[in-house]
């Protein structure tokens, strides 16, 4: 009775803040300018399947190597003296202390063609390679700025795993690699899939990086959902739409990792 | 004694809060801009940033100066493209005064019925504008707009990286010798404006068919550009990134400044002149004094110093009387009159293109290829079957844990 008081403010701003934009946008999506019900908009949103996709698949890559960065090192960040934990996690969050457009224009100076990298490569006569305005170069700014939201989960939930746990498989026979998929990896499942979304999620629907670091040429969702809204014809019926789109697809998502992440709870330590 | 110099102090600050000691702007007609004084009104002003001249480095402080002289406190504001102010009106969330957009917009705001009629008679400064700005394109009847700055389009270029032969047309940004030196805006009124410019039809699309041949010439133009961009194109041609970028030339004559390799020429087939303007919105809660603003700005030296610091070229006779020559006589900001006959102002498009120019647009920055269309439907399949799985597999194995051992705890799978 008493938390149901203590909760109300709470109740109260996520109906107006979260629950009411998000019927929002699905109503916009829905009518036309006048109001009344059309799927004209939503079945729109196929002609840009080839910015959906390539969006997607960013994301999934950017990712994908986020995990592969941010699992070894969450381990070896969790096994270290206390000390060297508190330290090591401050210099991931550093850089964090700084704006999001700050770092990613830092990046498009160093990768530019008379960037940092190939100045540097140029005293060795190599180069000038051409990294910005690139996929490539978006993934690495994606990368780069969500790699700590990785890294965090992860940590977390590594640092409550006892080393007598691993000491155990070892004595009953585990090698390094058994020791690692079927001790370590099915106890951080939680760290990861909480990870994966606070990664993908973002990565997905960003439009300032590829703005500045893919040239501007080639849209992502975000951008195409910005245009809707700030560019030239203001058509917010169709952005709601793509943002409807974009987060069943999100939704999706959530719930396949989330599956993974339920299924160990139960023996989590 | 201690209030008597309570007093000599609070009559001191009452005095000098009445004279500021260096409001030293000369305007035509003092006793106009004292009407609203200590009615305590407040003006909505939403500018471009970086638009009017704010103190730094020693320039007039424009909004400073107005309060101090009519005593009405400005709340001023920015935005960075027309879009951004059109869907704040539209949104309704917002309340201003008086906006400075450029004229294509404005055009579409009248023609939305968005925008107020200015009463010229508050505005006695109207009379310093230039004859040929009178009635522009975008405002015909001239009833809703006040000019406040023009300049045209043009290329800026590094003279180290490009050839003085190629230059001249606007098919230097379609020559393929300097492939992936080329900048181009990231927006689409200007780059189709250009594409048409160059295929000798207007520069405001007059149908369809002439935005299909202008989206191809881009498309092909895309294998030779570096990236789309807008305010990057200083970093970019000022640390020599970029050879060629088409851009505003009151922000070349800043380039320029920067970097002296840049240059700037407006090519021969013509180009766009575009006009910022001071409009009142409708529901304008201080339509008076926003006139009253208006008319500050027309002054002689307020719009003097405007113009040195924002760079763009003024339509402002008076202004131009007392500023140096070394800007009045600028070819850049200032095109002789030949290059000015050739220029045209934006219209407004009727709905149907403007649906079609972000349709174009979308096209040319999305026509990748790599990707078919299935991909995604195939892709929501996958991800819905997988994820319904998942849920049955799990859920018939709980079902079989708990009959094992006739408890809530699934056993470790180890």
């Amino acid at each position: 009775m008493n938390s149901k008081s203590i909760s109300a403010p709470y109740l109260l701003w996520m109906i107006v803040f979260i629950l009411a934009p998000l019927l929002l946008v699905a109503y916009f999506a829905v009518t036309t300018p006048e109001g009344t019900l059309t799927m004209e908009y939503v079945s729109q949103v196929g002609e840009y399947t080839p910015v959906l996709t390539r969006s997607v698949w960013l994301a999934f890559v950017s990712t994908v190597i986020c995990f592969l960065i941010a699992y070894p090192l969450a381990f070896i960040i969790s096994r270290k003296s206390g000390a060297g934990q508190r330290s090591m996690i401050m210099l991931i969050m550093l850089p964090m202390w700084m704006n999001f457009l700050l770092r990613t224009y830092a990046w498009m100076t160093i990768l530019e063609k008379n960037g940092l990298i190939n100045r540097f490569l140029a005293h060795f006569g190599i180069g000038p390679l051409n990294m910005i305005n690139t996929s490539g170069a978006v993934v690495l700014g994606m990368v780069y700025n969500y790699l700590p939201f990785m890294i965090l989960p992860l940590y977390s939930i590594m640092v409550k795993i006892p080393d007598s746990l691993i000491e155990a498989a070892q004595d009953l026979g585990c090698n390094t690699r058994q020791v690692v998929t079927r001790v370590l990896f099915p106890l951080s499942v939680p760290g990861i899939s909480s990870g994966v979304i606070m990664v993908f999620v973002p990565s997905v629907s960003t439009f300032i990086i590829s703005r500045m670091l893919g040239g501007g040429g080639n849209l992502l969702i975000g951008d195409l959902i910005d245009l809707q809204f700030l560019g030239n014809a203001y058509n917010p019926h169709l952005g709601s739409a793509i943002a409807l789109v974009l987060m069943v697809l999100i939704l999706l998502c959530m719930s396949v990792t989330n599956q993974f992440g339920d299924e160990e709870k139960g023996g989590i330590l | 004694m201690k209030k008597f110099a309570a007093l000599v102090i609070a009559a001191v600050a009452v005095l000098s809060l009445s004279v500021p000691a260096y409001a030293e702007v000369e305007v035509a007609d003092e006793s106009y801009y004292t009407r609203f004084q200590g009615q305590g009104k407040t003006l909505n002003v939403h500018n471009w940033g970086e638009y009017i001249a704010d103190g730094s480095d020693d320039s007039l402080d424009v909004v400073k100066e107005f309060e101090e002289l009519t005593g009405i406190q400005v709340n001023y504001t920015t935005f960075s493209t027309n879009e951004e102010v059109y869907a704040r009106l539209r949104n309704g969330g917002a309340n201003y005064d008086l906006l400075i957009p450029s004229d294509y917009m404005i055009a579409r705001m009248i023609r939305e019925n968005m925008l107020e009629k200015l009463d010229f008679s508050n505005i006695p400064n109207f009379r310093n504008i230039n004859q040929s700005f009178l009635n522009p394109v975008f405002d015909p009847t001239g009833e809703y707009s006040v000019p406040y700055t023009w300049g045209t389009v043009g290329v800026i270029y590094n003279k180290e990286m490009v050839d003085e032969e190629d230059l001249g047309s606007w098919d230097l940004l379609w020559n393929e010798k300097y492939m992936g030196q080329i900048l181009m805006f990231a927006n689409p009124r200007d780059d189709f404006g250009i594409a048409l410019k160059r295929l000798g039809y207007p520069m405001n699309p007059e149908n369809t068919e002439q935005l299909a041949q202008a989206t191809d010439e881009l498309k092909k133009q895309k294998l030779l550009v570096q990236a789309y961009v807008m305010d990057e194109v200083f970093d970019k041609m000022i640390g020599g990134e970029a050879a060629i970028a088409p851009y505003y030339a009151g922000d070349a004559i800043t380039m320029m400044v920067d970097n002296p390799n840049l240059d700037f020429f407006v090519p021969n087939e013509g180009t766009n002149r575009f006009v910022d303007a001071m409009v009142i919105p409708k529901g304008a809660k201080n339509k008076e004094c926003a006139e009253m603003f208006i008319n500050f700005l027309l002054e002689a030296e307020v719009g003097a110093s405007n113009i040195e610091y924002i760079g763009y070229s003024s339509p402002n006779d008076a202004a131009l009387a007392i500023l140096p020559p070394e800007i009045t006589e600028n070819p850049v900001a200032y095109p002789p009159e030949d290059v000015i006959a050739k220029t045209e102002f934006w219209k407004d498009l009727s709905p149907e293109l403007n649906l079609a120019v972000d349709d174009a647009w979308t096209e040319l920055l999305s026509s990748d290829d790599q990707y078919s269309r299935w991909l995604v439907p195939v892709f929501l399949i996958v991800a819905l079957g997988a994820s319904i799985t998942i849920n049955v597999v799990r859920a018939r194995r709980k079902r079989r844990e708990r009959g094992m051992f006739g408890t809530n705890y699934p056993a470790r799978r180890l």
